[in-house]
């Protein structure tokens, strides 16, 4: 498993998400904290492209060996891409959850609640 | 259950070392036990492939002896308790006058007229009390041990030969029990576990759990946490109390008619019996999930039925558990339809075990 790490060029929402939002898209993943509580994730099944998914809503699942969890969308908008090889490498999520472990790409519906997000800095503060 | 939180978890001898060595702790029927250290994966295929070590001091002892001690256990427990050598042990359950399951329990035989039985910590000071309202019929002694005893599951298929590295002397047999010094400590070795490999179970005085702990992890024990032993249990299809066995639920559904012994005029036969007789209308059953996804407790069964069990199966790969399904739907190679969280999943019906050694391909 990877160390702890939270960088600073993304925004994260409370529920343990991270958005790195670029012009009117925004890549979605869960945070460090989110992937070690879990421990090793083994099923993740993304959202069809197309569908829409709402900040503050789950709009997937997440599965370790004892539990499933929710996903919390950070920000409002329709996916266009998701990572498809999570479903055949879901330990990505754990190893690299801000590079492979993405799960999707949205085109963002308001890009004003990205406004509402903390920084690197906020998020970890709400941690301790 | 009763939500922990509420009230102050309990800490076993060996909270101290959990801690310390990076454990995730979580409440479980009370406790503040160990879920896993370096990972349920590796923690699970140490356990299948080499030896891995449990705290599971938890769960809790009841000590019965007197002259009347088999007598007593007899009446309450559903198999033949007389059956039992010295030196012997035995699975069995403890079942209301209906039927209904209170627990599900190990006894061992310690002396002709001693024993000692081990209960879920979940039940056990329901059992205790159990125990102790049928006692004052009997002359025999119903004694807590509960606060007396740490107790270590050494499993897998290098246990024996590391355990009996430090002990004294030959150790038990499978469903065999001794009095052993293991790593300087007196202490019970059982030859039971709850994870389908071969192994021994530890039964010590709290003060020493420590030193055999840290023994066992010098001699090469992997330390294992309660998320590997279920998902170590449910691919052998061990019953867990609280998922797979419950009040509202008699021995017969849930498949372990073999430890039920009618004969014996146990509290329950008699429901037992006529359960037998009729066939029960819902029966217990291993699956696979044909496919993605994995069935977890609670998830509905098309048709009517329940999953109580569900996780990955670390060694297989796919999703596994085990549901009360309609006595008609229970054949192994029968198709079930799962609702996992509003997505159908289709699960096989199998036959138990879900995982054997000899299966595995390598």
């Amino acid at each position: 498993m990877s160390d702890a790490s939270y960088p600073d060029d993304l925004l994260y929402h409370a529920e343990h998400d991270w958005a790195r939002v670029e012009g009117d898209t925004a890549t979605l993943g869960i945070t460090w904290f989110a992937q070690d509580a879990l421990g090793e994730v083994v099923f993740f099944e993304p959202p069809a492209t197309g569908t829409t998914v709402t900040k503050d809503e789950p709009y997937t699942e997440v599965e370790s060996v004892k539990a499933v969890s929710d996903v919390i969308a950070p920000l409002s908008g329709e996916v266009v891409e998701v990572n498809e090889a999570l479903a055949d490498t879901p330990e990505k999520i754990n190893d690299d959850p801000y590079g492979d472990g993405w799960m999707v790409k949205v085109r963002l519906s308001d890009a004003a609640e990205k406004d509402a997000l903390l920084d690197a800095a906020a998020y970890q503060a709400q941690l301790d | 259950m009763t939500p922990a939180t509420e009230e102050a978890l309990r800490r076993t001898p060996l909270y101290d070392r959990h801690a310390a060595a990076g454990a995730k702790l979580v409440p479980f029927a009370g406790w503040e036990m160990p879920v896993s250290y370096a990972g349920i994966r590796a923690e699970h295929e140490a356990v299948r492939n080499a030896v891995g070590v449990f705290d599971v001091s938890h769960m809790g002892e009841i000590e019965t002896r007197g002259p009347q001690a088999a007598d007593l256990l007899q009446r309450l427990l559903s198999n033949d308790v007389r059956r039992i050598p010295e030196g012997g042990a035995q699975y069995g359950l403890l079942c209301r006058e209906d039927g209904g399951v209170l627990d599900d329990l190990f006894t061992y035989r310690l002396a002709e007229e001693h024993f000692l039985t081990v209960t879920n910590a979940s039940n056990h000071e329901k059992d205790l009390a159990w125990f102790q309202s049928h006692a004052e019929e009997f002359d025999a002694d119903v004694i807590d041990r509960l606060d007396d005893f740490a107790m270590l599951a050494v499993q897998g298929p290098d246990a024996r030969d590391l355990v009996a590295g430090l002990a004294d002397g030959r150790l038990a047999p499978r469903m065999h029990v001794c009095q052993r010094t293991v790593a300087d400590v007196p202490m019970l070795v059982c030859g039971t576990g709850y994870t389908g490999e071969d192994g021994v179970e530890l039964l010590l005085g709290a003060d020493a759990a420590g030193a055999v702990w840290d023994a066992l992890l010098a001699a090469g024990a992997t330390p294992a946490g309660l998320a590997a032993r279920d998902t170590l249990r449910l691919e052998v299809c061990f019953h867990l109390y609280g998922n797979d066995l419950m009040e509202s639920r008699g021995p017969i559904e849930a498949g372990l008619g073999w430890a039920c012994k009618e004969a014996t005029a146990f509290i329950g036969a008699g429901a037992v019996a006529a359960a037998r007789e009729a066939g029960p209308a819902e029966r217990l059953v291993p699956f696979v999930i044909d496919g993605a996804g994995i069935a977890r407790q609670g998830n509905a069964v098309a048709g009517g039925g329940e999953v109580t069990s569900g996780t990955l199966s670390p060694s297989l790969g796919v999703g596994i558990g085990m549901a009360y399904v309609p006595a008609g739907d229970a054949e192994p190679g029968m198709q079930l339809e799962i609702d996992v969280r509003g997505k159908p999943r289709t699960a096989i019906v199998k036959e138990k075990p879900l995982y054997r050694k000899d299966d595995e391909a390598t």
